[in-house]
């Protein structure tokens, strides 16, 4: 903002009595000969909106965080403590919680990868054009569909009289009952994610030139050998983009789990949720919600470390 | 290009300075304030002295005056149906801006600072009125301008769960059981005692609200099933009550499908084989009745918990001439019978009966409006537990620990 203003006086400055339309030129001019000004203009509004809304709002939750509530008529009272943070590591409840979040973070990240290395390197070195185009619509074609969509189509793949019982059934395997369960989360959960991990790995892939690959080859490494040693290492940074993505999308989602998870599906995403939607505990939610931005940051480090955002 | 770009990161890092130090004045300030009044009474909550109600001498309208075209309500799903909300609109010119809420937590988020001279009333339950209450949230009725619940019950004329030292803050509307329901497939006859619920051998088959309050169904248990802890009333519990209570649902952990949230999670639960046996309301036993899905429903031998809610006035009704004659209107004899047709509930007006069977043939039987006193016995209704036990002794659990065991002990 002051930066916008003062370059208003400066240009005004320089063109006293003049009418507006010979004053443009010159605004111009003055933007030419001072670039930090032509930076400000263009990055402010942006700017703005980022500080005020963005970086404001978290730090409102990062004090709230230390206040607390009247338990009675859960007003919140501007008494400054750790409570809210010792709550929560000192409740086996919620230490359990974070681990169980965490766990199934790692394990849809891991699961994900798993699926999409293959898939992303059949689309980008194998797969014929016209292929390639279709497998890419394919993989983000559901991302137009809505989220509450496809979790509701799995729950009915897989409620008792559900699709998966009816097909398991017709094979004559007995029914099972995965609804309202962790695992079926899991599934979800590597379900819904898995596009933001295909389409980074598919970027870096694509961008590994073929003659890296063939001069690995001449100097006599097989396929594995070339896998490990070329092709790992420089889609390392994609893989980790990736799973920036499906780690912490899984870190703070709450849907799945109330709609697909069972009696022991509380997730950190949950407890904010339960905090402020029925608890009216803000100040204990916004405790609980600086974990995941605690994961993430130490997550982001290593990630720069591993070298993840060196093509930005 | 990088020169420039140095001196413009400087600016952008004094302007984040600026603004965050600027909001940061602005939401101390703003809510320094405005949490002054509650504090008061709200510290001796905390503190275990006697409770004030903020806001119990606030001055009572005299005379319902002209309507101010709005009214703003928070509302249970279901509640504001246009075939009751029309017709007032019509006659007396209010207009209804509903605002459904899903939970009594967050009924009371919503009614904080006094409805924040947004909303008139809210449709809460009596888990909740006591906390919208003692907060200042609600404003003090005269009961005298809405003559139409001389007609109600006498448990709802003047009930502890929304009348506090005689002043009355919202008019009583409509209540109903927590049932135990049943899946006609899986039971051939209805099961008599909430035991079932704890039974292992239905390990899986299970489905319980979550809800805090559901600790109180636990305590209604052990009321009959185990005398030794002496419970009365399961809303007030002692420390050792409370424990035991909690246990029995940590216990029945296992055995639940699911906790549900949205009454509709519990309807699909049922309706797709997930679940055969649960807790729930009458709406469900409807829904799933009108879907020719065979569930049964039943009162158990040891009573259940029930709800009861009402309009509560805000602090800052900024509509107060439409929410009384809202209050009125809702009160008729023919307007409650339409909402507990509706909705699968019980009637706090007496000469509601006639009008449920006129709509629906045997409906007055069906949800209990001619009910006997007994019937009325067996079910306790829900209400905030406070630290203020009914005979004056302070070690009742009050609600904010039963929330805490809910989320950290039973579904964590």
């Amino acid at each position: 903002m002051t930066a916008a203003q003062s370059a208003g006086p400066a240009a005004e400055g320089g063109a006293p009595g003049q009418d507006l339309a010979g004053r443009w030129p010159r605004v111009s001019a003055v933007l030419w000969r001072r670039p930090w000004a032509r930076a400000s203009l263009l990055l402010t509004p942006a700017l703005a909106w980022f500080v005020l809304i963005y970086l404001a709002a978290l730090v409102v939750l990062l004090i709230t965080a230390f206040w607390r509530i009247n338990p009675f008529t859960s007003n919140i009272e501007q008494v400054w403590g750790l409570n809210n943070f010792t709550l929560i590591f000192q409740t086996p409840a919620y230490r359990a919680i974070v681990l169980r979040t965490v766990g199934m973070a790692a394990g849809v990240t891991i699961v994900d990868a798993i699926i999409a290395l293959p898939f992303a390197y059949y689309m980008a070195r194998i797969a014929s054009r016209r292929t390639r185009t279709f497998l890419y619509v394919a993989i983000l074609l559901p991302l137009w569909a809505s989220y509450l969509a496809k979790v509701y189509a799995w729950l009915l793949i897989f409620t008792h009289d559900g699709l998966l019982n009816w097909s398991l059934g017709k094979v004559g395997i007995g029914p099972v009952s995965l609804i309202y369960s962790n695992p079926a989360v899991f599934i979800v959960f590597c379900y819904v994610w898995l596009p933001f991990m295909v389409a980074p790995i598919y970027a870096a892939l694509e961008r590994i030139p073929p003659s890296q690959i063939e001069a690995s080859q001449d100097l006599g490494a097989r396929t594995w050998r070339t896998t490990r040693l070329v092709i790992l290492p420089l889609i390392l940074p994609g893989i980790v983009a990736g799973s920036i993505f499906t780690f912490s999308l899984t870190l703070g989602d709450f849907i799945t789990p109330i709609l697909i998870g069972g009696s022991g599906s509380n997730f950190m995403g949950n407890v904010i949720e339960q905090s402020v939607g029925i608890a009216n505990n803000v100040p204990f939610a916004a405790a609980m919600a600086m974990i995941p931005i605690a994961i993430m940051a130490i997550y982001l480090l290593l990630a720069r470390a591993a070298g993840a955002f060196r093509s930005l | 290009m990088m020169p420039g770009m140095g001196t413009f990161s400087r600016a952008a890092r004094s302007a984040l300075v600026v603004a965050a130090a600027g909001l940061l004045a602005a939401a101390c300030g703003g809510s320094g304030g405005s949490a002054t009044p509650p504090a008061g009474g709200g510290t001796s909550a905390a503190s275990g002295g006697a409770l004030q109600v903020p806001t119990a001498n606030l001055p009572v309208l005299q005379k319902i005056g002209k309507g101010e075209g709005t009214l703003n309500l928070i509302a249970w799903g279901g509640y504001l149906q246009p075939l009751w909300v029309k017709p007032f609109e019509q006659q007396t010119g209010c207009q209804v801006h509903g605002t459904e809420a899903g939970s009594s937590d967050q009924m009371v988020t919503l009614m904080k600072n006094g409805g924040n001279g947004q909303y008139d009333m809210v449709s809460s339950s009596g888990d909740a009125d006591l906390r919208i209450i003692y907060a200042g949230d609600a404003h003090p009725v005269n009961m005298s301008l809405i003559p139409e619940t001389k007609d109600f019950f006498p448990a709802f004329q003047a009930p502890a769960f929304n009348t506090v030292g005689g002043v009355h803050y919202g008019v009583s509307l409509q209540w109903g059981p927590n049932v135990l329901m049943y899946s006609k497939k899986a039971f051939t006859s209805a099961p008599t005692s909430w035991s079932v619920l704890y039974d292992p051998k239905y390990k899986g088959q299970v489905t319980v609200p979550d809800n805090p309050i559901q600790i109180a169904d636990a305590a209604l248990y052990l009321k009959t099933h185990d005398p030794s802890l002496k419970i009365t009333d399961p809303y007030e519990l002692t420390q050792p009550q409370f424990q035991a209570s909690v246990k029995l649902l940590t216990d029945q952990r296992p055995l639940i499908k699911k906790y549900w949230g949205l009454a509709s999670q519990e309807i699909s639960e049922f309706k797709n084989g997930d679940a055969t046996l649960g807790a729930g309301w009458p709406y469900q036993v409807s829904a799933l009745t009108d879907a020719k899905f065979p569930i049964g429903s039943v009162v158990p031998s040891e009573g259940a918990t029930g709800w009861a809610d009402s309009w509560m006035l805000a602090a800052k009704a900024p509509h107060p001439n439409c929410a009384y004659m809202w209050m009125r209107y809702i009160s008729q004899p023919k307007v409650q019978a339409q909402q507990a047709v509706n909705y699968g509930e019980t009637p706090d007006n007496k000469l509601a009966c006639p009008y449920m069977n006129k709509i629906q043939a045997g409906s007055c039987a069906l949800y209990h409006a001619n009910a006997p006193q007994s019937y009325f016995d067996s079910i306790s209704l829900w209400k905030t537990p406070v630290a203020t036990c009914d005979n004056g002794q302070q070690d009742c659990v009050p609600y904010s620990e039963w929330q805490q065991a809910w989320t950290t002990q039973v579904t964590g």
